[in-house]
């Protein structure tokens, strides 16, 4: 039973820092009516600011930095997909592919083959209470996800901002006539998935992972069939996708033993097994509604 | 682009210069053997294997505009389907292998069907997906097909790979042996020199495959639905099913690709079908031009090309240095994946046709779309 709790617990923590990723690709898919998959190295980016900077600035500050930075890269990207002279949805997704190739590029020959610490606060501390031990980068990542997922529902509902999102969504040129900026709504978009990324890879490079490297921009890339299970384009399925995947993986992570006829690794698959057998089903995700034409 | 589907385009006669350019083009295709170094050979036959991978991505994204990152799956099928078909069953290394032991024509052949089957299992969501979702559902292909390479080690042989046993035909090998030696005007052809004659056959059977697909009515159907579901559906073009057929045939190319690419390497491990193959293929017929076949095998030889002949050339190049090398400094993979980046960003804003719509715009012989 404990082993059980324990396992959920890691799983909705997970699932939390992965809601903040696909939260992300909804914002921007809203936005801007692509996939973002340059969002990998878009974090990969704040991740490698954080433990460059967090000597000089400490934990938060440098996140902050970094949050900021990624944010500005995330407007330069909405900005150069902007010119592209082709505007359908292929192209522009293939241009954050090819942004994502340059970036990524980049990051590789920084990082090279070191494992950087991003000096969060946490450690390898663990929290124990009533026969159940969880890391503290667990909680924190619980805490700090969810104050600001609450934030962002909150701001989604409320704001004018989030009135303006979602008129945006349901008709461009209604809204346009209504007097929304889209050009700056769009913007808005891709600036919070950019600082969104920052924190989630502060979070998946502590503790129990071993630190930043390369590849931990590509755990971004099980963010994607959170934000698809939910229904593309909906916050509250980005966010349902995403802790299922969490609690999936740790399931998978935890059992391993009792599923090695399976294989090894089995957790690193468990995302997209998930996605597929949702997609199976449900072809417009578990949120989604499904698209119809009037003839 | 969007007229293309609707108009009967006119009726291209080939003009003499052009026949004369394509015939000296394949004279000059099967006499590089000859003169080309190992290298260059290697080169090629890279290319050619990218060739046909990319030529079905093209079939795929170009004209029936589903987007794939699945692609490195299927050229995996490929690939180790062929050595399970033509390999024999029996120890190497630490692993228990089976293998069917077929004679390896039949074999290759047998491969390109099983991608296209796998293509066809994964039907029910290609066929139902649209662009992006798509797109995310294929990663899944690429993650659990990775996950199957390490694990089903009796057909993979697990994480260190499995040989790839030589193509041959009717008692001809495209080794270096049987016949031991073969010289041709002086120069011993081995397995690279005749590996090439068989990745032109397969290219240009790819080709000639793909260019009267997209000719017929299978390609005006799928131009139609890229371009507008709903009317290609009222004028009776069934949506779902030709794209999981899109989808399907891209896959047998694919598969073609990989057993291609798998008598290239001679031992196959499962991280060489990892994303970023996806990734290449993308930019391939990014590069080459979206929905030109031409185009698909000229992005393809510039993307597998270039880490190549960087790193071949590592050492006279200014930033670029040698892989492995402490010096600071740009390896020649970052090089190329810089010079891919930025290859695709300049493309899609300047020059959305890519090369061949470059070269399109340059000769005025073809009718532009405003001449029609």
């Amino acid at each position: 039973m404990t082993t059980f709790v324990q396992m959920v617990i890691n799983g909705l923590a997970l699932g939390s820092v992965y809601a903040l990723i696909a939260l992300g690709f909804t914002v921007i898919f809203r936005a801007a009516g692509t996939m973002n998959f340059a969002q990998s190295s878009v974090m990969l980016l704040g991740g490698l600011l954080v433990a460059r900077l967090h000597e000089a600035l400490g934990f938060w500050g440098a996140l902050l930095v970094a949050a900021a930075a990624t944010a500005l890269v995330s407007v330069l990207e909405a900005l150069l997909l902007r010119a592209a002279r082709k505007r359908d949805l292929a192209s522009l997704a293939i241009m954050t592919i090819g942004f994502n190739t340059l970036l990524l590029a980049e990051l590789s020959r920084q990082i090279g083959s070191d494992v950087l610490s991003l000096g969060d606060p946490w450690g390898s501390r663990i929290v124990e209470f009533s026969g159940i031990t969880v890391a503290q980068t667990r909680v924190a990542s619980l805490a700090v996800a969810g104050v600001l997922i609450a934030a962002f529902f909150l701001a989604f509902r409320f704001t004018r901002w989030g009135l303006a999102m979602r008129a945006s969504a349901l008709d461009v040129e209604a809204a346009a006539l209504m007097g929304i900026r889209r050009r700056r709504l769009e913007l808005s978009g891709w600036a919070i998935a950019g600082g969104l990324a920052a924190v989630a890879i502060a979070f998946l490079a502590a503790f129990p992972s071993q630190g930043l490297d390369q590849t931990t921009g590509e755990v971004a890339l099980a963010a994607f069939p959170a934000a698809i299970i939910g229904g593309l384009g909906n916050p509250a399925g980005a966010l349902v996708g995403s802790l299922l995947i969490g609690v999936t993986e740790a399931a998978a992570a935890t059992y391993q033993n009792d599923l090695s006829l399976l294989g090894s690794g089995l957790s690193l698959i468990a995302p997209y097994v998930v996605m597929v057998a949702v997609l199976l089903v449900r072809p417009q995700g578990l949120l989604g509604t499904r698209e119809t034409s009037r003839v | 682009m969007s007229e293309i589907a609707l108009v009967r385009p006119r009726r291209r006669v080939r003009s003499r210069a052009a026949s004369v350019a394509l015939g000296a083009g394949a004279l000059v295709l099967l006499a590089l053997p000859i003169y080309l170094p190992g290298f260059w050979l290697g080169v090629g036959l890279f290319s050619m294997s990218a060739a046909l991978g990319a030529m079905g991505l093209n079939l795929l994204m170009g004209t029936a505009g589903q987007l794939s990152l699945g692609h490195a799956f299927f050229v995996a099928v490929g690939a180790y389907g062929y050595a399970w078909f033509a390999g024999h069953s029996g120890r190497q290394g630490t692993v228990d292998l089976s293998g069917l032991g077929l004679p390896p024509v039949l074999a290759l052949m047998a491969a390109v069907v099983l991608a296209g089957l796998a293509g066809v299992l994964f039907s029910p969501i290609s066929g139902r997906m649209r662009g992006l979702y798509l797109a995310v559902a294929t990663l899944a292909l690429v993650y659990i097909g990775h996950h199957v390479l390490l694990n089903a080690r009796s057909v993979t042989g697990g994480f260190n790979g499995r040989q790839v046993p030589e193509m041959e035909l009717f008692g001809f090998t495209f080794s270096n042996h049987h016949p031991d030696t073969l010289l041709v005007l002086g120069v011993p052809f081995g397995r690279l020199e005749r590996l090439w004659y068989l990745g032109l056959v397969l290219v240009g059977l790819g080709w000639w495959l793909a260019r009267n697909i997209l000719r017929g009515r299978p390609g005006r159907g799928l131009a139609a639905l890229r371009d507008n579901e709903l009317a290609a559906s009222v004028m009776g073009v069934p949506a779902a099913r030709y794209r999981a057929a899109a989808f399907t045939v891209s896959s047998m190319y694919a598969g073609a690709a990989g057993a291609f690419l798998g008598l290239v390497y001679e031992r196959i491990v499962p991280d060489s079908f990892g994303i970023m193959v996806s990734i290449n293929f993308i930019a391939m017929i990014v590069i080459g031009g979206l929905g030109s076949v031409g185009g698909a095998v000229a992005g393809a030889v510039f993307v597998s090309a270039l880490p190549l002949v960087l790193g071949h050339y590592a050492g006279s190049l200014p930033l670029v240095v040698p892989a492995g090398m402490e010096e600071s400094g740009i390896s020649p993979v970052e090089a190329s994946n810089y010079l891919y980046g930025i290859a695709i960003l300049a493309i899609l804003v300047f020059a959305p046709g890519g090369l061949a719509g470059l070269v399109r715009r340059r000769s005025p012989k073809v009718p532009t779309q405003e001449e029609r």
